[in-house]
């Protein structure tokens, strides 16, 4: 589906933290790229490196992270941006909706305030031209009664509400890269379904690409052309989204799809995944799932499997030193179970 | 119908909290929020009864009116053929032995300051204050052995436990008094989904072996779908369904349920790209001012002017389903 250039590539992104336990390192050796209008999921657990991998690329870490390798947006790389230059294109061309929105918006600014500041900066328009364009885009993200309601603070919207304000806000200059980190998460499912009609909504109509990040594998579903699959803070599987769900290739991906419960099924018990979620301060050596996975081999734990491409997959990746033939005979079982 | 394995019945259950209005005057008189608002249900010995609905639909606050943790203001709660409901603490102290709960956030509940021995402990120390230091221990032991802790682990902190253990260690503090019925407070909202299922199959399985009740609270429907008999549909303190549980995912009966159920994703992108949601408009009308009539009607697509006047009440629709929609 690529096009001859992509909007967004990222090589061999790796994200490092100095802690008082020595360098803990979040995010290695991450390689993928989002065309025009694409919707790109990474799903994984908590602490699975997600978060960190698109706040390295937006260039938001903490003060005690690295961030290394590249990630070129048209080709420019924003990692070895001055803070001058890369604030020319956040917030602008590429631009973030954040997990919570009870706390991402100021709670001492009025929505108006917050939402024509943007405008402002990035399009030199006038405080009026702003708000106008501001109410524009809380109608377009249907919030009832939007000329009254943008003088109003974050706190007298809902929980919906204000994770619309926030869309809204990120949409404000027509960006080509919409980052959305948990969009959903903490909205009840009615909330989160309205959001995601939203979303699909305004990419058709303003044809953004999208990172979706996310631990449901069922939004994934309904949004993502592709999809990349972390744990460990290492990329375990990329596919296109049908591949992935019908014929996961990854022990994890698989351990993953068959401990969600699902409505449509009435299996007696889930396949759950043994064990806990790795200790970042203390990776083995080798595959960071191999404590985990059911697959595993003797050299798993000490030799890191190299991410490679499969032969005819159409753009897939995995990174798993079992042979997909060997894993897929137990897949079509799991698979029917689940 | 009178059932002798019905262990819990409660009848027509709320619970009102009185509320300042931050706008008002001083002296303007509180106003009434309905937090649970006429809920009945039965519950079997063995049997899981799932409550699900949107986040302050009342959920957690039934849990609590059940157990007596908040004092409801109105309705019976029938506990093993006893109205519980007039008892004062002495009474509740005693019949709780038979009642235990496991909360959402597995380490905020969790006291920081005892070890793991002493937490799952407390329960038996509190009610068989005769038992012996080792006979407690013998049994501290026996059932962290049961819920997938080692022995090991007795003697430390719950900050050196991971999200899905310290879940074990509630649920085996609610398991050591060898209770009748545990409720379940969203036990597993806070965990990833691989930790998720281990804890969903941990409860399943101890339920089968012990032929324990559960309340299984969630706003997870398909969690719930996997582990209940029975489920309840609450929507701003209000039951809108009750119903066996293939029932009500193959022919929710009550608009909100067909609704709630739409909005979940699927994971399978042929069936979510492709599915009809039934997308409900706007947001949960504030519990302080509900909407007259059936509380549903101003986000319903099936309201008539007919649910603003009628206030419906739970209706049996077949003999697996109760619904309080009046077109239904």
């Amino acid at each position: 589906m690529s096009t001859n250039q992509p909007l967004l590539q990222v090589n061999q992104l790796g994200v490092q933290f100095k802690t008082n336990d020595g360098l803990v390192y979040a995010v290695n050796g991450l390689n993928f790229e989002l065309g025009r209008g694409e919707t790109l999921g990474i799903v994984g657990e908590s602490g699975s490196g997600k978060s960190q991998t698109v706040l390295a690329m937006m260039g938001l870490l903490a003060k005690n992270g690295t961030a290394t390798g590249e990630v070129l947006y048209k080709g420019q790389n924003l990692l070895n941006m001055s803070t001058h230059e890369i604030n020319k294109i956040r917030g602008d061309r590429v631009s973030m909706i954040f997990q919570d929105p009870m706390t991402s918006l100021n709670p001492y600014l009025t929505v108006e305030r917050q939402m024509t500041e943007v405008l402002e900066l990035h399009k030199n328009m006038t405080r009026k031209a702003a708000k106008m364009r501001a109410i524009e885009l809380l109608e377009a993200v249907k919030i009832p009664e939007a000329a009254r309601r943008i003088s109003m603070y974050p706190h007298e919207f809902s929980g919906g509400m204000r994770q619309r304000v926030m869309i809204a806000m990120a949409l404000l200059c027509e960006p080509e890269v919409l980052v959305a980190d948990e969009p959903t998460t903490a909205l009840d499912v009615t909330v989160q379904a309205q959001i995601l009609a939203l979303l699909r909504d305004l990419q058709r109509d303003f044809g953004t690409a999208i990172i979706m990040i996310t631990h449901d594998l069922g939004v994934v579903a309904g949004i993502c052309d592709k999809v990349m699959v972390m744990y460990g803070g290492r990329m375990m599987e990329y596919a296109k989204s049908d591949d992935l769900f019908y014929r996961p290739t990854h022990p994890y991906t698989i351990g993953l799809l068959g401990a969600l419960p699902r409505l449509d099924s009435d299996a007696a018990e889930l396949v759950s995944i043994p064990g806990n979620p790795p200790n970042m301060n203390n990776l083995p050596k080798g595959c960071p799932f191999s404590e985990r996975c059911t697959h595993v081999m003797p050299h798993c734990a000490s030799d890191l499997p190299p991410l490679v491409e499969i032969p005819g997959g159409e753009g897939r990746w995995r990174a798993c030193h079992k042979a997909i033939a060997d894993i897929q005979v137990n897949v079509a079982g799991e698979v029917q179970h689940a | 119908m009178p059932d002798s394995n019905i262990i819990l019945s409660v009848k027509s259950l709320k619970v009102h909290f009185k509320v300042k209005d931050a706008k008002g005057w001083p002296w303007t008189p509180a106003k009434t929020l309905k937090a649970v608002d006429g809920v009945s249900f039965d519950l079997r010995a063995g049997e899981t009864l799932g409550v699900v609905g949107e986040s302050g639909c009342g959920k957690s606050t039934l849990a609590r009116g059940v157990l007596n943790l908040i004092h409801p203001t109105e309705g019976e709660v029938v506990w093993l053929g006893q109205r519980m409901d007039s008892k004062d603490a002495v009474a509740w102290q005693h019949a709780r032995k038979d009642m235990q709960m496991i909360f959402q956030d597995p380490l905020a509940s969790l006291n920081p300051r005892m070890t793991i021995g002493q937490i799952i402990a407390e329960p038996l120390r509190v009610h068989y204050p005769e038992l012996s230091m080792t006979q407690v221990m013998e049994k501290v032991r026996a059932v962290m052995k049961e819920v997938g802790l080692t022995e090991q682990q007795i003697n430390r902190y719950p900050h050196e436990f991971s999200g899905g253990q310290c879940q074990r260690i509630g649920i085996a503090r609610a398991l050591i008094l060898e209770p009748k019925l545990i409720i379940c407070d969203e036990p597993v909202s806070a965990l990833d989904v691989s930790i998720q299922a281990q804890i969903v199959n941990l409860l399943k399985d101890l339920q089968k072996r012990k032929g324990l009740a559960l309340i299984f609270i969630a706003h997870d429907l398909a969690v719930v779908k996997h582990i209940s008999d029975r489920i309840l549909v609450m929507y701003l303190g209000k039951e809108m369904e009750l119903a066996e549980k293939h029932a009500l995912y193959d022919k929710p009966s009550h608009p909100y349920t067909r609704a709630l159920l739409s909005a979940i994703p699927i994971p399978d992108p042929q069936l979510e790209k492709h599915k009809v949601i039934q997308l409900l408009q706007g947001d949960l009308p504030s519990p302080i001012n509900p909407p007259s009539g059936c509380v549903f009607r101003t986000r319903c697509p099936q309201a008539a002017s007919v649910c603003a006047e009628k206030l419906p009440d739970l209706k049996v629709v077949t003999e697996d389903t109760q619904s309080s929609c009046l077109f239904s």
